[in-house]
C-alpha cells in the first residue's frame, strides 16, 4: 500500500470533530423527540378513524416510509427555498428527520398498541379499575416494552442519516469532516475517524438502552 | 343478590338476550349450562356492566347496574370476573397482579395489598409463585392467579366464564377444585361451565340457556340428572 497515514492533522483538530459530534447527537435527540410527539398524535388519528387527522395521518406516514431521506433534506432545504422560506441547514435536517421518524414511529405505536388484546383492558375494568387506570397500569406499560427496541432502533437510524447533512452544509460530524479534510487532503484519516466516532455513538446509544430496559422492564418482554 | 329481571340485549340485528331473568341469592351458586353462541358470556358481562342492555333491569344488591347515576367502576369492585382466556398481566409478578387493584383501586397501602394479595394466592394453592412472572406458568396456575386476584378485591359476588374451557384436560381438576372451595366457603357465584359434573355437584342450581332464553332451571341435581325440558335433554345427551 502506497497511502502513507498522518494522524496529527486529525488530532489537532479533534475539538472541531467532537463538536460536529455534538451536533449530531443534539440533532438526533431533538428530532426524536419531536417525532415522538408527533408519532403519538398521528396514531391517534389513524386509530380514531376521525376522516381529515385520518387522512392527514396515513399520507404522512405513507410519504415518509417511501421516499428516500435524502429526498426529504433536499425538499426541507432547496424545496422550500424556492417558495421563499429559507430554512438554516440544521432546521432542514431536523425537519426532514422529525418528519422521518414520526413517520416510522406512527406505524410502531400503532402496531405496539393493537399488539395489546382487547382482553386485558376488560380484565382491568373487571376489577374495578377506572379507564385511566387501566391505561397507565396495564395497557401502556406493556406497549412501551413492544416499542423499546423498535424506538431505539429509529434513533440509532436518525443518528446515522444525520450525517446526510454534509449535503446541505450543516456542521455535524460528517459535514465537518467533509470541510476538515477539504482543507488538508487527509480524507481517509478524517473519514476513519469519523467513522469510528459514528460507531461508539451508536453503541453507547445502545448499550445505554439496554441498561435503562433492564431497569425498566424487569418482567417478561 | 344479584336480580336480571327480563333482559333483552342486541348486537346490532341479533338479539342474544330475549327476555332473562334470574335471582341469584347470597351464598348461592348457580351454573349457566347452553350451547355455544346462546348469550351466556354476555349475560355475565351485562351483569358487571362490561356490555349495555337494551331493556329490562339489573339489580346488584339493589344498585341498577345500567342507570345513568350508578358509578360502574365501585359496582365492579364487588362483582369479581373470571374469563375464559387467562389474562393475567404478563408484566408484573404473580404477587403485583393480584396486589394491584386493592393497592390503586381500594387505594390500600402497598403492605395490605401485599398481604391480602399473598393470602388469596396461598388461599389458590399459587403460595410459592409469587415472585414467578405469569407467563413462566401453566394455564391452570394462570387462571388461579385470576381467581386470586379477583378475590384480593373481596368481591361479594363472582363471575365466572368458562374458566376451564380453555384448559388442557390435566389442568381443569385443579382450578375446578378451586371453585369447589370457594363454594364451600359460601361464596355466591355464577358459573358459566361446560363442566356436567361440576355443575352438578358443587352449583345450588343449574340453569339451561337456549337462543338467549333460560329454557329450564333448577335444582342442580335435579336439572343436570333429570332434565324436564326437551330441549335440556337434547343438549344434555350430546354434551355427555
Ligand atoms: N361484541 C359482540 N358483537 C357482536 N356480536 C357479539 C358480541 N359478543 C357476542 N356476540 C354474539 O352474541 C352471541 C352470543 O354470544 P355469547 O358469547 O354470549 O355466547 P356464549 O353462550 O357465551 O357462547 P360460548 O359457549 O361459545 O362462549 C353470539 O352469536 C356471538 O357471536
Ligand atoms: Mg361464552
Amino acid at each position: 500500500m502506497d497511502y502513507e497515514f498522518h494522524w496529527n492533522i486529525v488530532f489537532q483538530n479533534m475539538p472541531e470533530l467532537l463538536n460536529g459530534a455534538f451536533v449530531t447527537l443534539h440533532v438526533s435527540v431533538l428530532a426524536m423527540f419531536l417525532g415522538v410527539v408527533i408519532a403519538i398524535l398521528l396514531a391517534i388519528a389513524k386509530m380514531n378513524n376521525s376522516k381529515p387527522f385520518c387522512y392527514v395521518a396515513t399520507v404522512w406516514v405513507e410519504v415518509a416510509r417511501n421516499t428516500p431521506a435524502l429526498f426529504q433534506i433536499y425538499m426541507a432545504y432547496f424545496g422550500l427555498g424556492a417558495f421563499g422560506i429559507h430554512l438554516s441547514p440544521y432546521v432542514a435536517v431536523l425537519s426532514a428527520l422529525v418528519f422521518i421518524n414520526a413517520g416510522y414511529l406512527t406505524e410502531t405505536f400503532r402496531g405496539g398498541f393493537q399488539s395489546i388484546p382487547a382482553t386485558q383492558y376488560s380484565a382491568s375494568k373487571s376489577l374495578g379499575m377506572t379507564s385511566i387506570q387501566a391505561y397507565r397500569y396495564i395497557i401502556l406499560p406493556q406497549m412501551l416494552r413492544r416499542i423499546y427496541h423498535p424506538m431505539t432502533n429509529q434513533f440509532v437510524w436518525s443518528i446515522l442519516m444525520s450525517s446526510l447533512g454534509i449535503l446541505v452544509g450543516m456542521s455535524e460530524l460528517s459535514g465537518t469532516t467533509q470541510r476538515l479534510q477539504s482543507l488538508s487532503f487527509r480524507t481517509l484519516e478524517f473519514f476513519i475517524v469519523a467513522a469510528v466516532m459514528y460507531f461508539v455513538i451508536t453503541k453507547l446509544v445502545l448499550f445505554t438502552s439496554s441498561l435503562l430496559a433492564r431497569r425498566l422492564f424487569k418482567g417478561e418482554i | 343478590m344479584i336480580s336480571v329481571q327480563n333482559v333483552h340485549k342486541s348486537f346490532g340485528d341479533l338479539e342474544v338476550l330475549k327476555g332473562v331473568s334470574l335471582d341469584v341469592e347470597k351464598g348461592e351458586v348457580v351454573s349457566v349450562i347452553g350451547g355455544s353462541g346462546s348469550g351466556k358470556s354476555t349475560l355475565l358481562y351485562c351483569i358487571n356492566a362490561i356490555e349495555t342492555i337494551n331493556s329490562g333491569k339489573i339489580l346488584v344488591d339493589g344498585v341498577d347496574v345500567h342507570a345513568k347515576e350508578t358509578n360502574k367502576d365501585k359496582l365492579r369492585q364487588k362483582l369479581g370476573m373470571v374469563f375464559q382466556q387467562w389474562n393475567s398481566f404478563p408484566h408484573m409478578t404473580v404477587l403485583e397482579n393480584a396486589a394491584l387493584a386493592p393497592r390503586i383501586v381500594k387505594k390500600m397501602s402497598r403492605d395490605e395489598a401485599m398481604e391480602i394479595a399473598k393470602k388469596e394466592l396461598e388461599h389458590v394453592g399459587l403460595g410459592d409463585k409469587l415472585d414467578v412472572y405469569p407467563t413462566k406458568m401453566s394455564g391452570g396456575q394462570q387462571q388461579r392467579l385470576a381467581i386470586a386476584r379477583a378475590l384480593a378485591m373481596k368481591p361479594d359476588y363472582m363471575l365466572l366464564d368458562e374458566v376451564t374451557s380453555a384448559l388442557d384436560p390435566e389442568l381443569v381438576g385443579e382450578v375446578l377444585d378451586t371453585l369447589r372451595l370457594l363454594a364451600e366457603e359460601g361464596m355466591t357465584m355464577i358459573c358459566v361451565t361446560h363442566e356436567m359434573g361440576f355443575a352438578r355437584d358443587v352449583s345450588d342450581r343449574v340453569a339451561y340457556f337456549h337462543q338467549g332464553v333460560i329454557a329450564e332451571i333448577g335444582e342442580a341435581r335435579q336439572v343436570i340428572t333429570d332434565p324436564q325440558n326437551p330441549l335440556t335433554q337434547k343438549f344434555l345427551s350430546k354434551v355427555r
